[in-house]
């Protein structure tokens, strides 16, 4: 198998080390792709757990490292703001010319307001309904997978679970659902990474987004009884009802990447990970109620989205610095979800941790992640169907990394099922 | 010490001594009662420790905190005698306490 070799992790940290510190910079997209950025964190986490960067692709920004630390930033919304005119969630500002409004890029109240209006489709009695229906599509495709030859887990388990799971909440037309995906990989799509060449041919492709669901949109908000989807539920609502075009498209792409991306890269980085430790995946096999850990795990593990943006609104001193009013504050859950002070050797996995739903991947406070709890039971009944068919699954090369420093996610990585 | 009784959503009962100077939501979590998630791990960050306080207890447990009250308003299922139990501390005046699980913790 060819692994990350040792080489380039040492490489990697040699590096790390090396540079002056001030000149540290861990948000490049190349070492995202790379999985070289671990010794960044590392170091940054024990001699400058609150970092400037005065100079990068993405403007100055400071880099929150230290679990806590990120927990105190999160918790903070009346300092620290989401606000999409301000930049927004990610470490990349909004386009002025191409803003896209959505709950997550807001503050109170009108967060507040939007977010419950899409939050009571993964009520707890919404997910009971959807349980079914995630299970028979997952005895669909695990049990359809080819065994004894190579294939893509990314395109053919978990993609395809998380995109039919994303066009059933919306109600989407679902031979079309592959443009769910496309929508979810352009939208955070880096120009010229792999996905668009240009953030014009992005933006041209999001306005094709908006322009099909539209359509869903006018053919579902006359209807006297709404429908239990996404789109009927935000056409419906006396709060969302009149949200602009732009606003309309913003939401969408909130829902699109927080319901597919996410969980996709979780489904494959869970594979991954037992591939890494063989020895947990034994565990697991010997003890299938261990799930109920291994799930968060994972998404620790894993975390997804490497990390959250917020603009400071005010002064304020934090961790010993000196934040200032407009400063751009990035919390690293990647780094967070590694830190040794908090997470007892963060960088295995380990299947039965105690405490192991105290992750930082969905976030905390006011934002944290609403389909949280829709994401673990995908997860659970996934493995659930591969355990109980018994299925070796054998990683046959390093994955495919996506080149970005927001989505930590997987493009491809080729499998076997041992026959 | 003060008992608690933990009632899960399904109407299951838990009795259980919780130590003065711990939090509610930790006697659910050091007994591993099942219903309170806690995923925070008692920061009042996330609303997974969501309770119904027994009617005779909800003046002894005392008034939501601001913080609490905005987790508790993402919250499903939210009514006037929730609280997040990672925001209730055991004093002895709590001994007898009950409380009541949601459907499921968000």
């Amino acid at each position: 198998m060819n692994h990350v070799s040792t080489q380039t992790i040492q490489d990697a940290r040699e590096k790390a080390y090396a540079t002056p510190l001030a000149e540290l910079n861990p948000a490049q997209p190349a070492m995202f792709q790379a999985n070289s950025f671990w010794p960044t964190f590392e170091r940054l986490r024990r001699e400058d757990p609150v970092h400037y960067t005065a100079d990068s692709e993405f403007g100055p920004y400071w880099s929150i490292t230290k679990y806590k630390d990120i927990m105190a930033v999160d918790t903070n919304h009346a300092v620290f703001s989401s606000e999409a005119s301000l930049g927004g969630i990610t470490i990349r500002d909004q386009r002025q010319n191409f803003p896209l409004p959505m709950f997550i890029a807001m503050d109170p109240p009108k967060h507040d307001a939007q977010r419950k209006v899409v939050s009571p489709i993964v009520a707890p009695d919404n997910l009971v309904k959807l349980e079914a229906t995630i299970r028979e599509r997952a005895e669909a495709i695990i049990g359809g997978l080819p065994r004894g030859e190579a294939f893509d887990w990314v395109d053919r388990v978990s993609i395809e679970l998380t995109t039919q799971m994303l066009a059933t909440l919306f109600d989407f037309p679902f031979q079309d659902r592959r443009k769910l995906t496309r929508w979810s990989d352009v939208a955070t799509a880096v120009p010229g990474g792999g996905i668009v060449e240009t953030e014009e041919q992005r933006q041209a492709e999001l306005r094709q987004c908006a322009a099909y669901f539209l359509n869903l949109w006018n053919e579902r908000i006359n209807l006297d009884t709404p429908g239990n989807d996404l789109i009927s539920m935000l056409c419906h609502s006396p709060v969302t009802r009149n949200m602009s075009p732009q606003e309309f498209l913003g939401n969408l792409i909130l829902l699109i990447v927080g319901g597919n991306d996410t969980t996709r890269n979780s489904l494959t980085g869970g594979l991954y990970a037992f591939s890494q430790f063989p020895e947990q995946f034994a565990k697991l096999r010997a003890n299938p109620a261990l799930l109920d850990s291994a799930v968060p795990e994972i998404i620790r593990w894993q975390t997804p989205l490497a990390h959250m943006r917020r603009t400071a609104l005010s002064d304020i001193e934090f961790g010993g610095r000196q934040i200032r009013a407009g400063d751009r504050v990035v919390m690293w859950y990647v780094s967070g979800n590694r830190d040794e002070e908090v997470i007892d050797r963060p960088n295995e996995l380990i299947i039965d941790r105690p405490r192991a739903r105290q992750h930082l991947s969905f976030g905390f406070g006011i934002h944290r992640c609403v389909g949280n709890r829709l994401a673990e039971m995908q997860l659970r009944i996934v493995w659930e169907e591969i355990l109980k068919r018994g299925l070796e699954i054998e990683v046959l090369d390093e994955p495919t990394r996506v080149f970005s420093t927001f989505v930590k996610g997987y493009a491809s990585m080729p499998v076997r099922i041992r026959t | 010490m003060p008992s608690i009784t933990y009632i899960e959503h399904n109407g299951t009962k838990h009795t259980v001594d919780v130590p003065v100077g711990s939090s509610v939501m930790r006697g659910a979590v050091d007994n591993n009662i099942p219903g309170i998630d806690a995923d925070c791990g008692g920061e009042c960050a996330c609303a997974t420790c969501h309770v119904h306080v027994d009617a005779a207890w909800l003046a002894a447990t005392g008034a939501r905190t601001a913080q609490e009250e905005t987790m508790l308003s993402f919250a499903n299922g939210t009514e006037d005698d929730s609280r997040l139990s990672c925001q209730i501390d055991v004093t002895p005046a709590l001994d007898g306490l009950i409380v009541r699980m949601p459907a499921g913790q968000h």
